[in-house]
């Protein structure tokens, strides 16, 4: 890449022509990158690679992130006359995470890339990633000649094998003239119905092959596109479920978010005056600041959230798969409710929790449809139930109060981050403790800004997701990434990659000197025995991103915090705060695991 | 450091909206979020925990569901498994077999027999397999197999559905006239005969095979080798929903078809 901007941004004095709708900073016209598109998909591609390339940019691909290698070197070599910008990444685990946030950002699936064996492995802590949280992605990878496949050649792994149960579906090219069709196919697939991560495995003769067939437009296959509408019938009963229901809930999950539904979920919530709590990968389909808004559920959601759901005899979820991290024990789980569940796939519908009114379909779609059958006037309003809420609101605050003698508690350096960006920032995290107080303490209020590692969990995340929301959001929307310590180390690599693109990022560490999930655990169920999660060997966060050629700061105690939150957004490029906070703190409320909502703990006696 | 004269000018040009809610439930004060939170040690919020009402002072419904998420009253016992076999028509493509068979490993589907092979129509398989599950889990099972990019249909056979097993059995040879007379008994047929084994091939229903089996067990088998079941709807009605019989590349006669897109 030439230009040291952000890649797939033009630069600054380039003319102000009418912009794409997603105003992604690039400034073709429409009609410019459609011509560009229908170019790549006609063209003849010359080889293989070529036709891998050529279906990428039919496709609309702006950017792909990756790490070189012998086997995915002819895809490398196509890629470096393509209107697509690659991002080199440090770690392939750094390219697959990246392309994830940026997916999640964009709502089109990120690209990633990695040759055979090592390169494709480290790709499946990522790849596993997205497929738990169905987030729409394609990874390429290199793989070792046709005629050596199987023999256990050098870098040779079975990655159609490896990655087949955490792939939506997985493809092994076996032919030039094919290839190009078939990473066309599997981008597709990826973001139609229910989004997830595809792949495709590029051997290399395949690459090096001569082809002169066009790669046509990028289609999933018929059998993948499900019906946006729901039946009428389905559609009906759950109708009549919550037009019957007294303390009505909403319960918005992660698919209101990947369905583009979050108008009319707003919508509907607002119009029929329902209270509304979201699992995490929920967070910001409803503003967290909306009076309806009891924020999330689950093990350290909200007490009123969980409250809520415990009571509820109408439970609406929407796009949630009810995760045992959500649910706690099943038996305790909404014990009085009737559960409508809104799903674009079948095989989610009573597969942790029966859902009594099942309405299968996308989920704008299918909330309209409800909205339509309820009518104007027909639900009773539940202003009692919101009365009842708004109680337990205020019976089990997120409050917390500050000695400024003892160590910062991480709860505060969120909010001082919160209080200091725009509303529409967009934060990442890493996984653990700190991951709890950002989705706690932040006020969130808009899709897609909230980007994390939900289902499966993935410390390390949060840096090259950072890189990757950057990349794809636009050069006004501020990106913070929290970390733990622990998270923090795991990928710090690829703070060379934010030095090197010149990333405008805040990583906020929030360091305890500890892995504090499993020291809270610890504490809690295992006597206090701190097995193997004493993190005092830790690196100096703050000088160690000043050697990458990061700006660091260090926040010791409360009289350092404004000024190091100040001086870490006002800069220019990626800055990282090594903030040492309370070793001591815990994340409540904490629902034990298996147990029920209710019964959430408020601190460590009540576990 | 304290006060409200410590608004910091972050906070002043994020230009927050301030509290929208009057119960305190925003987390985004108009104030600087330490004049917030900066209160002497006695104030209501705790310095370690939240505040509120202790689990036990909480109201709790009663109610509960069973390992399936199904409301019901405590007293019922778990859910009984049952058999189910289910034919999925999937794309003859590398790799379906092992999809099909990796999703029931890794989702713990309890899995009695699975067969495959071609059917008439040129690139799809039959893939037979027979579970035994709670009904949650045979439809999980469904569902999930459903899902596999490369299937096509998946369909439960019905209890009267035609189902048939092979299976072959090396017995000694030392009493041949009587290994034959329970292999006709058994409309079997005998492969390979020798003096001192006897290989015959069964064909039948479970229930069949298992009899058939028994009775051999006097001679001593000495292998044994069994395919699992594969099966058909009866009469009409498709195997799996939407199921058309196509033509393999040998058929030209259209009319031998019945088409069941209704």
């Amino acid at each position: 890449m030439s230009e040291p901007a952000t890649p797939g941004k033009a630069s600054a004095d380039a003319d102000d022509e009418a912009t794409d709708a997603d105003a992604t900073g690039r400034t073709d016209t429409e009609d410019e990158t459609a011509e560009r598109r229908r170019e790549a998909a006609t063209r003849a591609p010359g080889t293989g690679a070529g036709a891998v390339v050529a279906a990428l940019e039919a496709a609309g691909v702006e950017t792909a992130f990756g790490v070189q290698g012998g086997a995915i070197m002819p895809v490398y070599d196509a890629l470096s006359a393509s209107t697509v910008d690659h991002v080199t990444m440090a770690h392939e685990q750094g390219a697959v995470h990246a392309a994830d946030a940026y997916g999640i950002v964009r709502g089109d699936p990120g690209v990633c890339l990695a040759t055979s064996g090592p390169g494709a492995t480290n790709l499946v802590t990522g790849i596993a990633d997205a497929s738990m949280d169905s987030d729409a992605m394609l990874a390429l990878t290199g793989q070792v000649p046709s005629d050596m496949v199987g023999s256990d050649a050098f870098q040779e792994t079975d990655t159609v094998g490896v990655t087949a149960p955490i792939t939506k579906h997985n493809f092994f090219a076996s032919d030039s003239d094919d290839v190009g069709r078939t990473v066309g196919e599997a981008f597709a697939l990826a973001g139609t119905g229910r989004p997830g991560p595809t792949l495709v495995d590029l051997p290399k003769d395949v690459s090096f092959g001569q082809t002169d067939r066009p790669v046509g437009e990028p289609t999933p296959p018929k059998r993948s596109v499900p019906t946006p509408a729901a039946d009428e019938e389905q559609v009906e009963a759950a109708a009549d479920a919550i037009q019957r229901a007294e303390r009505p809930l909403c319960l918005f999950g992660g698919g209101v978010i990947k369905g583009d539904a979050t108008e009319e979920a707003r919508a509907f919530a607002r119009e029929f005056g329902i209270p509304v709590v979201t699992t995490m990968p929920g967070i910001g389909s409803f503003p967290e600041d909306d009076d309806l808004c009891l924020s999330w559920a689950g093990m350290h959601g909200t007490g009123y959230a969980n409250m809520a759901i415990t009571h509820t005899d109408c439970l609406i979820a929407v796009g949630t798969r009810f995760d045992d991290r959500l649910t706690g024990g099943v038996d305790t789980f909404a014990p009085e409710a009737e559960v409508v569940h809104v799903d674009i796939d079948p095989a989610e519908i009573s597969k942790n929790v029966h859902a009594d009114y099942p309405v299968i379909g996308d989920a704008a779609t299918v909330i309209d449809q409800l909205d339509a059958a309820i009518g104007y006037g027909d639900a009773p309003d539940p202003e009692a139930w919101r009365e009842q809420c708004a109680e337990w609101r205020e019976e089990y605050p997120m409050d917390y109060a500050i000695d400024t003698d003892e160590p910062v508690r991480p709860e505060f350096v969120v909010e001082a981050f919160d209080a200091a960006t725009d509303d529409d920032a967009y934060v990442t995290t890493g996984v653990g403790q700190h991951q709890m107080w950002a989705a706690q303490y932040w006020t969130f209020r808009e899709p897609r800004t909230f980007v994390s590692s939900h289902g499966l969990g993935t410390m390390g995340y949060g840096l090259p997701a950072a890189i990757g929301a950057r990349i794809a959001a636009d050069d006004d929307r501020q990106v913070v990434s929290f970390e733990g310590d622990g998270s923090f180390l795991m990928t710090i690599q690829e703070l060379s990659v934010a030095v090197r693109e010149h990333l405008d990022i805040t990583v906020v560490v929030l360091n305890n000197e500890y892995i504090g999930m499993v020291r809270q655990w610890q504490d809690a169920f295992f006597e206090g025995n701190h097995m193997a999660s004493d993190y005092d060997w830790m690196p100096e966060f703050d000088t160690l991103a000043e050697a990458f050629g990061a700006k660091g700061f260090r926040i010791d105690d409360y009289d350092d915090v404004e000024d190091a939150v100040e001086a870490a957004l006002a800069y220019d490029g990626p800055s990282v705060v090594d903030a040492h906070v309370d070793p001591e703190a815990n994340v409540y409320p904490m629902v034990a695991s298996g147990a029920a909502n209710g019964l959430f703990a408020l601190s460590e006696d009540q576990l | 450091m304290s006060g409200d004269d410590d608004r910091s000018d972050a906070a002043e040009r994020a230009g927050d909206a301030g509290d929208p809610t009057p119960d305190g439930g925003s987390t985004h004060p108009a104030e600087s979020p330490l004049a917030e939170r900066a209160r002497p040690a006695d104030a209501d919020a705790p310095t370690t925990g939240l505040s509120g009402p202790r689990p036990e002072e909480r109201p709790h419904p009663t109610g509960r569901r069973d390992e399936h998420g199904v409301r019901k009253e405590p007293d019922q016992g778990p859910e009984p498994a049952r058999r189910a076999t289910v034919s999925a028509l999937v794309e003859d493509e590398p790799g379906v077999l092992a999809r099909a068979a990796g999703l029931f490993r890794r989702r713990q589907f309890n899995i009695e027999s699975l067969t495959v092979g071609p059917t008439t129509v040129e690139g799809h398989s039959r893939i037979t397999l027979v579970v035994e599950e709670t009904e949650a889990g045979i439809d999980q099972a469904k569902k999930q197999l459903a899902k596999l990019t490369p299937v096509i249909a998946v369909g439960e056979l019905s209890g009267d559905a035609v189902a048939a097993e092979l299976v072959l059995l090396k017995v000694r040879g030392q009493e041949p006239d009587k290994v034959h007379a329970i292999t006709s008994m058994y409309d079997g047929q005998t492969l390979d005969a020798g003096p001192r084994t006897i290989t015959v091939q069964i064909t039948g229903d479970e229930n069949q095979i298992d009899d058939a089996i028994d009775a051999f067990d006097q001679f001593g088998i000495i292998e044994m080798a069994r395919t699992g079941q594969t099966a058909l709807e009866r009469g009409d009605s498709p195997t799996t929903p939407g199921e058309e019989p196509g033509h393999s590349a040998a058929d030209t006669d259209d009319d031998e078809f019945t088409n069941y897109d209704d």
